[in-house]
């Protein structure tokens, strides 16, 4: 059977690979070349070596970005993981409308990051004007107005992993453990949340991916300002693109930076739910 | 089996009654709920007030001086080709949804049943694109695109095969391991070709997993930004995360009305398909977490 499937190769598997290598393959290894060259378009670069890193590094507002992503990620993980965690909790007890709640908590989650973030600019700017103040000029500001926006869509999706994961624990553990004596908060320590770990590691790599990621919600409620101060680093490398001319080549150093960053997590990520897959 | 026990005891076990903590938390979830859905209600209101009312008074409800009707929506339309925007969103979502479900389907199958060290490698790229962020490539897909003229909505399908194809083939892969090949090996005993064998066997078979695909392909393809940005011929074709960005950003005068309008807009059709298909976008979602 495997040799009559071969033979298909061209109908199977070429579309995809012609594709996956327009779309994908190619232009990660330019990307990776002209991170070492000085260029402004693509057919004028020119080999620079390991210049491009250091002017990344060099950037205030790269190092910036970086430690306001890391802090962004830090309290959003915690916040979103925390909150959904709960509302899992309570929306699987005996309450009614449980399945209403569930289905108005995940909507934000399909909705656009652009659109969002100019439902939640609007809203932000109409509170900010009655302090004199707006979100574009407080960089303090801008942080938790991107916290409450990214709280407010990702919950809903955390909420469904969590319940998911709650559903799928079994009845008899909880039930020995009341017989045994256990009270609730004993029951949710003990028995629920090591139950839960899968799931919570699910999430918690989502969400951190989910941080690291962010660029429409943060182009569309801060756009970075005030002076880069809300950047965070896929709008700051944006930004070296397309804000400034003659930093290509600095704008794609960085974008490698991140990939490596990114991909570590994700592929960490993988790796250990793969695990967790075969351990059960 | 062990799901329905599961339940039966419990019900045994607490008879369903109403007590008081059970009230007080479905009046504290429906007061959180309001709060939640309170932004989308509130863009709803604004679009219904004249520009200038906007910024004023964001949180009132329209007065007689401050409603206009659907004036903002015909702002929206005539002035910043709104329709025609929906119009490109949906072709391209729909057409790069099926086109990376049909080629990604194929080539699942392709690597599943034929084991060598070209399709290990293919699959590996795969995974390994889906934890590449888009800003990676960014600049050189964009290039790549223009070189080969796909800057349009029909090219622009190639560059979401060729960039969503990571995710579908990893969660198609995951999928044909666990389907058993005996009923595949009958068929073709039986004279069918690979393709019939793919088209009459394996696709019904795969369902459940083309419906979390295509979900999750089309909810990142609907609200994508930067790549269609990036890629499309913007002077002739906008979707409708590109025009929203547009109005915002645009210099000068800023049309509140429009925009409030256009969010709406914006927001409306995904709520509607979001209420029909609930069970099946949930399901998708959980899976593709579980997987990706």
């Amino acid at each position: 059977m495997e040799r009559t499937i071969k033979k298909y190769w061209p109908i199977f598997l070429l579309p995809m690979i012609a594709a996956f290598i327009i779309g994908f393959v190619v232009p990660f290894i330019e990307g990776v070349y002209l991170s070492f060259c000085k260029f402004t378009t693509i057919k004028d670069a020119k080999f620079v070596g390991f210049s491009n890193y250091i002017e990344a590094f060099q950037d205030g507002t790269f190092l910036h970005a970086f430690s306001f992503t890391g802090l962004f990620a830090i309290v959003s993980v915690i916040l979103i993981n925390v909150l959904a965690f709960l509302v899992a909790l309570a929306l699987t007890q005996k309450i009614k409308g449980t399945n209403i709640f569930r289905t108005v908590f995940f909507m934000p989650n399909l909705i656009g990051g652009i659109v969002l973030g100019y439902v939640w600019q609007i809203i932000f700017d109409a509170i900010f004007t009655k302090f004199d103040t707006a979100l574009k000029l407080n960089e303090v500001l801008g942080f938790w107005g991107l916290i409450i926006l990214v709280s407010w869509q990702q919950i809903g999706y955390m909420m469904i992993v969590y319940i998911a994961g709650l559903q799928a624990i079994p009845g008899d553990i909880q039930e020995a453990a009341m017989i045994d004596g256990a009270n609730k908060i004993q029951r949710l320590f003990k028995i629920t949340i090591p139950n839960m770990m899968p799931s919570i590691t699910i999430c918690t790599f989502l969400t951190i991916t989910n941080a690291f990621k962010l660029f429409d919600q943060n182009l569309a409620l801060t756009g970075g300002e005030p002076l880069h101060k809300t950047e965070m680093l896929a709008l700051n490398i944006y930004d070296t693109f397309y804000g400034r001319v003659g930093f290509e080549g600095v704008g794609q150093a960085k974008a490698v930076v991140f990939f490596i960053l990114v991909a570590v997590i994700g592929l960490l990520q993988l790796k250990i739910t793969r695990e967790k897959e075969v351990q059960q | 089996m062990t799901k329905l026990m599961r339940k039966k005891h419990q019900e045994d076990e607490e008879p369903t009654k109403v007590t008081f903590g059970g009230i007080m938390a479905t009046i504290f979830f429906t007061l959180v709920s309001i709060v939640f859905v309170s932004p989308i209600i509130i863009v709803l209101i604004n679009s219904l007030k004249d520009k200038t009312y906007i910024n004023l008074e964001t949180f009132k409800l329209p007065t007689a001086d401050s409603f206009v009707g659907f004036e903002n929506y015909k702002e929206a339309i005539t002035q910043y080709d709104f329709i025609k925007a929906v119009g490109w969103t949906v072709l391209i979502t729909v057409a790069s949804v099926f086109v990376i479900l049909l080629c990604c389907s194929m080539a699942a199958w392709y690597i599943t049943r034929v084991q060598n060290v070209f399709t290990k490698i293919i699959y590996l790229l795969c995974v390994f694109s889906m934890v590449i962020p888009f800003q990676m490539v960014m600049f050189t897909l964009a290039g790549t695109a223009d070189a080969l003229h796909l800057n349009t909505p029909w090219g622009i399908i190639i560059v979401y095969l060729g960039f969503g194809a990571g995710l579908a083939v990893f969660m198609f892969c995951g999928f044909m391991k666990s389907i058993p090949l005996e009923v595949e090996e009958a068929a073709m005993i039986d004279g069918c070709t690979p393709i019939q064998t793919f088209f009459k066997i394996v696709v019904p078979m795969l369902k459940p997993t083309y419906i979390s695909v295509a979900i999750l392909e089309a909810m990142w393809i609907w609200n994508d930004f930067l790549l269609p940005y990036l890629v499309l011929d913007i002077k002739k074709y906008k979707t409708i995360s590109i025009v929203i960005q547009y109005m915002k950003g645009s210099y000068g005068r800023v049309d509140m009305g429009a925009i409030m309008a256009c969010l709406v807009m914006a927001i409306i059709p995904v709520v509607v398909f979001y209420l029909c298909a609930q069970k099946y976008i949930i399901k998708g979602v959980a899976a593709g977490a579980v997987k990706g």
